[in-house]
C-alpha cells in the first residue's frame, strides 16, 4: 500500500508552498490563502500519523486533533477576513505593505 | 506499484499543481479558485487515509464555508491591486529559502531511523462516526477540548461581528 513517507513528503511540499505564498504575496487575502494551505498540510501530517500508528488500536486522538485544527482555521479565517474588510473600508487598501500605521 | 499508489501520485500531482497555481496566479480570484481545487485534493488524501469523517468535514468546512468566505472577501475588495511578480525582488530569495527548507525537511525525514519501520501497510481500522461523537461528549474523553473549541468559535463569531460592524461617527 502507500508508504507513510509519501504522505509526509506531500504535506511538506504543500506546507512550503503555503509558506512561500505567505512571504511573497502582498495582498492580505492571498496571505490568508497561504495560511489555509499550511494548516491543511499540517492536518495531512496529523491524520497520517494517526492512521498508521494509532488507528489500529481504536485511538481517536488524531481525529479530534484534526477537528480542533478545523475549528481554529474557521475562527481564524472569519476574524481575519473581518479585519481585512474593516481595514479596506477605512484605508481602501488590503496590501500588507501599506498597512504600516504602527510603524510610527 | 499498486493501483492505490498510482491514484495517490496522480492526486498529489494535481494538488501540488493547484497549490503552485494558487501561489503564482496574478488575479486573486483565480488564486482562490485554485485553492479550492487544492483543498479537494487534500480531501481526497484524507479519503485515502480512510478518515471518512475528516474528508466530509474538509469538504463542508473548507470548501463550503472558508473558500466561499474568501471569495466574498476577494469580490468585496475588488479594486485592490493584484500581486505581480514582475519587479518583486522577494520572489527569488523566498523561493530559495523555501526550497532550502523543503530540502532540510526531506533530509530530516529520510535520515530519521524509524522511517523504514513506519512505512507499514495500512491496517483496517474499525472506526465509525458514532465513536467520534461519543468520544467528544465523554467526560473520560474529549469533552474539555470540545467545549473550549465551542467557546473559541463563539468568541470568533462575536469578534468578527464587532470588527466588521460599521460604527457611527467613526473617522474615515
Amino acid at each position: 500500500m502507500i508508504p507513510l513517507s509519501w504522505f509526509l513528503i506531500l504535506s511538506a511540499i504543500l506546507f512550503i508552498i503555503g509558506l512561500f505564498a505567505v512571504i511573497t504575496r502582498k495582498n492580505s487575502i492571498a496571505i490568508l490563502l497561504g495560511i489555509e494551505l499550511m494548516l491543511n498540510a499540517a492536518n495531512i501530517n496529523i491524520i497520517t500519523f494517526w492512521r498508521y500508528l494509532y488507528a489500529p488500536s481504536g485511538n481517536l486522538d488524531g481525529i479530534i486533533l484534526a477537528l480542533m485544527v478545523f475549528v481554529v482555521a474557521a475562527a481564524e479565517t472569519a476574524v481575519g477576513l473581518g479585519l481585512i474588510l474593516s481595514v479596506y473600508r477605512r484605508r481602501k487598501t488590503v496590501v500588507a505593505d501599506d498597512l504600516d500605521t504602527l510603524k510610527g | 506499484m499498486t493501483l492505490m499508489q498510482v491514484i495517490f501520485l496522480a492526486n498529489a500531482l494535481v494538488t501540488i499543481f493547484a497549490a503552485l497555481m494558487m501561489v503564482t496566479s496574478r488575479k486573486l480570484i483565480h488564486a482562490a479558485l485554485w485553492l479550492v481545487l487544492c483543498l479537494f485534493g487534500v480531501a481526497a488524501v484524507f479519503g485515502m487515509l480512510e478518515a471518512s469523517f475528516i474528508t466530509i468535514v474538509q469538504i463542508i468546512v473548507y470548501i463550503g464555508a472558508i473558500a466561499i468566505l474568501i471569495l466574498f472577501a476577494v469580490m468585496l475588495t475588488q479594486n485592490a491591486v493584484d500581486d505581480s511578480y514582475k519587479g518583486n525582488r522577494r520572489w527569488l530569495m523566498t523561493g530559495l529559502v523555501a526550497l532550502l527548507a523543503l530540502g532540510g525537511t526531506l533530509l530530516a525525514l529520510f535520515t530519521w531511523p524509524k522511517v523504514a519501520s513506519l512505512s507499514t501497510a495500512l491496517t483496517t481500522a474499525q472506526l465509525d462516526i458514532g465513536l467520534i461523537g461519543q468520544a467528544l461528549v465523554d467526560p473520560q474523553g474529549y469533552v474539555i477540548p470540545f467545549e473550549v473549541s465551542s467557546l473559541l468559535l463563539i468568541a470568533a463569531l462575536i469578534g468578527a461581528i464587532y470588527v466588521g460592524m460599521e460604527r457611527k461617527g467613526e473617522e474615515k
